[in-house]
């Protein structure tokens, strides 16, 4: 089974070529995380499998439609916590699988709560629970952690996990924390010129972090620390 | 006694840290009446002390007296209704078209080329310049004044609703892409209550030009309303009408400011700077 497949993929912006000739494939329930250096085309990628920007060349092979949760919330300020997560799916049961999201999420019991009241992570939880509700094949996470605190990060990371082992979704994290990679994905890709230039497994692997780091361009030398 | 313990009364017996004596909001409120309450009673003393003439300035005591002789009589909300009549059918003819407008401009970059510079200079008119031609289009019926109302609720309202409609996120209308929304849910869960601050504002203008321009309307000839009441006390000089009528527009506005806001802290309930927090 496979969440998304990509063939020869283009995304140039005029004259100025962003992402050439890639290939990316990610199974269903399969945890990967785009690693690279800043301006390097990530988000370009992720816009590209969301369907909000045209391609120029290539293809993408998605069944059904990925959900997104980006670096900022995006919650609507004037709707109460279960209205931004059924957003376009207020039904009856629509409600009925916002509020079973949020529990999920660890905010049962908020679902009349405004997103003003909301801290950055719990912010953050409630928009992964509107990704989530739509029960997406594919879940693609822009930065989704780059704005909260260190201990709050660790606990997303552990409530991720925990999502993707339940509803399975292929997932593509980008980033560019190297250890937030390496603590959560099962596969970490490395993009660099407008293509994915490496691939590690991150099961059983050591020195991981360093090979990573040298990947991006960041001499460590281990025996120092 | 264990030493949590004996730690625990200790720090209940400790003095608290003094606070600064803060005002309560109601007693606020009591001194901000202080001002007019105080200016209401020196007026009255100096009308009853003869120190101003009846015929310049009359007493309150003779205002009210006035007013409840038109009360008694019923005339006061006969009068009273029409006015009221006049402006909220004014405010509704115009705030739907100036909404109608802002919604078409706001939306469209087309209906904007099309229609903002003319609506733009319609509004560069200063108002008391219309009322002659107003006069000549409508005659001296309630549809001028009705005419005049509308214009003037229509731009602050139209301005208001293309700002909010402008203003809203781009990133909320990206979200509405990534899950999926129809056009119709995009505007009806996002962009219609991102604008919604902004409209607001618009209605709170609105009010107060509609009842300047009921004002300046009502002075055109007529037969009723608040307007009536003052011009016919003009014409035999009696003072303490004029002063009445002065009074119940100045009450009015402040009941449609206070209207507005009442607006404004129902439909944007989920807005910091409107919520009430426990
Ligand atoms: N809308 C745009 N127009 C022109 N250039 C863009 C646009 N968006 C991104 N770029 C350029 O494309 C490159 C890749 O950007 P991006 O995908 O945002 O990088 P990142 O890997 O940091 O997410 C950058 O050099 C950026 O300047
Ligand atoms: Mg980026």
């Amino acid at each position: 089974m496979t969440a998304v497949s990509v063939r020869g993929l283009r995304r140039q912006y005029g004259e100025r070529v962003v992402i050439e000739n890639l290939d990316l494939r990610i199974g269903k329930g399969e945890f990967v995380a785009l690693l690279g250096e800043s301006g390097c085309g990530k988000t370009t990628l992720l816009r590209a499998l969301a369907g909000l920007d045209a391609i120029d060349g290539g293809h993408i092979d998605a069944p059904g439609k990925p959900a997104v949760v980006f670096q900022e919330h995006r919650l609507l300020p004037w709707a109460p916590l279960w209205q931004n997560v059924a957003l376009g799916l207020e039904t009856p049961e629509g409600r009925a699988a916002a509020i079973a999201a949020l529990s999920e999420v660890g905010l049962a019991g908020r679902e009349e709560d405004w997103p003003r009241n909301l801290s950055g992570g719990q912010a953050q939880r409630v928009a992964l629970a509107r990704a989530l509700v739509r029960e997406p094949k594919l879940l693609l996470l822009d930065e989704p952690f780059a704005a909260l605190d260190a201990l709050t990060r660790i606990k997303m990371h552990v409530l991720i996990r925990e999502l993707v082992a339940r509803h399975r979704p292929g997932v593509l994290l980008v980033t560019h924390d190297v250890d937030e990679a390496v603590a959560i994905a099962d596969r970490i890709l490395v993009m660099r010129a407008g293509r994915i230039a490496a691939s590690y497994d991150t099961a059983g692997q050591t020195g991981l972090r360093d090979t990573l780091l040298k990947e991006l361009g960041v001499e460590t030398d281990t025996r120092a620390a | 006694m264990t030493i949590q313990l004996s730690d625990r009364t200790a720090l209940a017996a400790a003095p608290r840290p003094r606070r600064k004596a803060r005002l309560t909001s109601w007693q606020l409120n009591i001194i901000s009446w202080l001002a007019p309450v105080g200016f209401l009673l020196i007026w009255e003393a100096a009308a009853r002390a003869g120190m101003i003439a009846p015929q310049i300035l009359p007493a309150p005591s003779a205002v009210a007296a006035t007013g409840w002789k038109l009360i008694a009589n019923g005339s006061l909300f006969q009068h009273l209704g029409a006015s009221l009549a006049r402006a909220a059918a004014g405010f509704v003819i115009g705030g739907s078209i100036g909404f109608g407008l802002g919604v078409l401009v706001g939306f469209s970059r087309l209906a904007e080329a099309l229609l903002d510079r003319s609506i733009q200079m319609i509004r560069a008119i200063p108002f008391l310049a219309m009322l002659p031609l107003v006069i000549v289009w409508f005659g001296v019926d309630e549809s001028g004044k009705i005419f005049m109302v509308s214009l003037a609720v229509m731009f602050p309202i139209y301005i208001n609703t293309v700002l909010g409609i402008r203003q809203v996120d781009p990133k909320l209308l990206e979200l509405a892409r990534v899950t999926g929304l129809s056009w119709q849910a995009t505007i009806r869960r996002i962009i219609l209550p991102g604008a919604m601050p902004s409209v607001l504002t618009g209605v709170r203008y609105a009010l107060a030009v509609a009842w300047l321009a009921l004002v300046i309307a009502e002075t055109i000839a007529t037969t009723r309303g608040i307007g009536f009441l003052a011009m016919d006390a003009r014409e035999f000089l009696q003072t303490n009408v004029i002063v009445l009528t002065i009074l119940i527009y100045a009450a009015i506005g402040v009941g449609a400011d206070s209207l507005a806001r009442a607006l404004e802290r129902r439909l944007l309930r989920w807005h910091p700077n409107y919520a009430k927090e426990a």
